[in-house]
């Protein structure tokens, strides 16, 4: 049996009272959870590079070991009070939203290699009929050579899926992304 | 005399990774559809690269063990007194594609009320706020899958995509499902909508079967004698093949 899936639709302009006024997450993980701490400000802007600031970011990360806390991966770590491993903001006026976490440990891929530290990303928002799925990658890790999914990206756009270090902040690390246009980040096909 | 071998401690067994299957084409709208305008500049225009599912894809978020409170899922008792418009039941099940339950899984709804206002900062529609009507709800599937909401029939509303635009009446569903590869987020329309030919939301689902998924059916059996009408709204979120804890029952010969 194989039953139609249900279609998506765009979330609207009013997403916040149903997704964010009362349940938005910036703090993915707590203080005190294992890892290097990271402040992760994501931006978001049109193809005219203009800040889009209805826009609804999801994000989904394993811990410092690289464990999923999610029953097919650390079923023991799921209700783990320290570590969410989802966060979900809305976009401000400037097209931008934070998240406080650790920097992901390493995961495995089914080919028995290791990803590199990465966090899965939904874009939602007005004018997008379904999510945007991206990924944020690391600057400067040097397991980003051989990740097998940054492999499949078209080496001229490797560049979308990296977050850069803000050095202005403690722990600050920047991630943009551009929903179309000359600086198109890379959205999967998932 | 025997040996035990103890497996090095640092390296687990990497969990067996069963993939979500891909949307059929035609089932889910294009990013860029010229209908709806805001999508000109904000789909992206590049060809999406094929991600193959990897443990990051099959995981996600779990809030099977989440609190609901009573009035989550009652849109009209979140007041001191009773919102205005036609109050109705909206229930289901979510099911994947292989009509398995999803359960103990987080729907998350909001709404306009009866006029077609929602209450939000930047709706302007010339339409009265409801002081007793918030429209946002939420709730836990059961074990079986199964779901329900008490709320009012949301009205239609304009908008300024183009010239005398109006959405058909829906309700906005948010839905994780088990995995970061399952998520979908919808909205559900009502039967028999004559405004469905002119939405570009709902037209830009390519394949008609799958836009008449979205719209939920009038139910006489969940309909409530003297108190509410009823419409019923079953979920299909991606299947997989077969699953890690699932295998199957009789082995080939």
């Amino acid at each position: 049996m194989s039953l139609g899936l249900t279609p998506s639709q765009t979330v609207g302009p009013y997403l916040h009272i149903g997704l964010t006024d009362t349940r938005s997450f910036s703090q993915i993980a707590a203080d005190g959870a294992p890892g290097n701490r990271i402040d992760l400000k994501c931006w978001v802007f049109d193809g005219d590079g203009i800040a889009v600031p209805d826009a609804m970011i999801e994000l989904w990360q394993a811990d410092a070991d690289g464990r999923y806390h999610h029953p097919e991966d650390a079923p023991e770590r799921v209700q783990d009070p320290l570590f969410r491993g989802h966060g979900r903001m809305p976009t401000d006026a400037d097209g931008c939203c934070s998240f406080q976490t650790i920097k992901p440990g390493r995961v495995p891929s089914p080919d028995g290699t290791l990803q590199a530290p990465h966090i899965s990303v939904s874009v939602l928002g007005r004018g997008l009929l379904k999510r945007l799925p991206t990924r944020i990658y690391f600057a400067g890790d040097p397991a980003n050579a051989t990740d097998p999914i940054l492999l499949l990206v078209p080496e001229d756009r490797r560049a979308t899926l990296v977050a850069q270090p803000d050095t202005h902040r403690q722990g600050g690390w920047q991630f943009d992304i551009h929903l179309c246009g000359p600086r198109e980040t890379v959205f999967f096909d998932v | 005399m025997s040996t035990t071998t103890i497996p090095p401690s640092n390296k687990k067994t990497p969990p067996k990774v069963v993939p979500y299957r891909r949307p059929e084409p035609g089932t889910q709208p294009e990013s860029n559809y010229a209908g709806y305008r805001a999508t000109a500049r904000r789909a992206p225009s590049k060809p999406l690269v094929y991600l193959p599912h990897t443990l990051s894809e099959v995981t996600g978020p779990v809030f099977g063990h989440e609190k609901i409170a009573e009035t989550d899922n009652d849109l009209t008792r979140q007041h001191s007194g009773d919102p205005l418009g036609e109050r109705i039941i909206v229930s289901g099940r979510v099911l994947d594609g292989d009509g398995r339950p999803v359960s103990h899984s987080l729907i998350e709804i909001w709404q306009a009320n009866a006029a077609g206002r929602y209450r939000h900062a930047i709706d302007d529609h010339a339409a009265p706020l409801d002081p007793n009507f918030s429209g946002s709800g939420r709730t836990l599937t059961d074990q079986n899958g199964a779901y329900r909401f008490v709320t009012i029939k949301p009205g239609a509303y304009p908008w300024r995509n183009h010239e005398n635009a109006w959405r058909p009446a829906h309700i906005h569903f948010s839905l994780f499902g088990p995995a970061f590869a399952t998520r979908l987020i919808g909205q559900m329309y009502f039967p028999g909508d004559p405004l469905f030919a002119y939405d570009p939301v709902l037209q830009s689902i390519p394949d008609e079967k799958s836009r008449q998924r979205l719209i939920s059916n009038f139910d006489l059996e969940t309909t409530k004698p003297e108190w509410a009408l009823g419409y019923r709204f079953d979920i299909i979120l991606r299947g997989r093949d077969a699953t890690p804890l699932d295998p199957p029952k009789v082995s080939p010969r």
